[in-house]
């Protein structure tokens, strides 16, 4: 497939990201909008790991260009489930708290 | 159109569907439901892609543990019937404005690149297989992968020192 179809695929779905962010109240949903501009970037990642290594491989058949982007896709998955982790640690600590998973309650730190 | 073709469309189609489904959802148990089929939509092009390495670990540890982890605390707050507040209605246009502004702009900035017509392999290509993978991250890439498990370490004690009752 040509690149700029997966380039287009993977911003539609960032944008969804970003606008379930800028438009949801419920915390959980705005972290969920986070892990699928997360998987936007991932999926861009892969398809252009794949892309270099096609280009690579008509000089020479046996490389491994490419490799690096996958990992980083792994790695980004890593830090992901860390984050998933300690940021439902976080709202399950809001929601005994304030009895509440509105973000709208959150603005103590502007005043 | 051949068949790898049919099933890209098929895929993108699904995985932007599903993905507004979940901003659209009003209950947070279905929008979980529709980001577990944006997953494996995207798992799906990792396979067109021939990442199987990838697609496998996106379906363990996104559909599988932390898309649990999410129902969990859904289920555990109870939130199914509770009315979520909702935004302001001139926010939430707000919001779609400058969403589709940042659409259009990326569009316009990409639709010209000069890597357009380049191919990204489908269905050939062994550098997405595990064997390929485990030597580059046991060789080259050893010591992120250490520093990722003290990460892992530090995520779960924190968790456990956040969510513990005072």
């Amino acid at each position: 497939m040509q690149i700029n179809y997966y380039i287009f695929l993977s911003l539609a779905l960032f944008v969804i990201g970003i606008v379930g962010v800028l438009t949801r109240r419920n915390v959980i949903i705005i972290f969920m909008c986070i892990e699928l501009m997360l998987n936007a970037t991932n999926l861009l990642l892969v398809a252009f790991s794949k892309m270099h290594h096609l280009a690579a491989s008509k000089i020479d058949a046996a490389t491994t260009v490419g490799t690096d982007g996958q990992l980083f896709v792994f790695f980004i998955m890593v830090v992901a489930a860390a984050e998933v982790s300690v940021g439902l640690a976080i709202i399950v600590m809001m929601y005994r708290n304030i009895h509440s998973v509105d973000v709208n309650f959150l603005n103590r730190l502007k005043h | 159109m051949n068949i790898t073709q049919i099933l890209f469309w098929l895929l993108s189609v699904l995985a932007i569907f599903s993905a507004l489904m979940v901003v659209a959802s009003k209950n947070p148990v279905y929008s979980v439901l529709w980001l577990i089929v944006t997953f494996f939509a995207i798992s799906g092009h990792y396979i067109l892609l021939n990442a199987q390495f990838l697609a496998i670990v996106n379906i363990i540890v996104y559909a599988g543990a932390i898309m649990v982890l999410f129902l969990f605390v859904i289920m555990l707050m109870n939130l199914g019937r509770l009315a979520e507040p909702q935004k302001h209605r001139w926010v939430r246009i707000a919001g779609v404005v400058a969403g589709g502004c940042l659409l259009l702009v990326f569009v316009a900035a990409l639709r010209n690149i000069e890597i357009k017509k380049q191919i990204a392999e489908t269905n050939t290509g062994d550098i997405g297989l595990i064997e390929n993978l485990g030597k580059a991250l046991f060789n080259e890439y050893v010591v992120p992968f250490e520093i990722s498990s003290i990460l892992f370490l530090s995520a779960m004690v924190g968790a456990v020192v956040i969510g513990k009752k005072e």
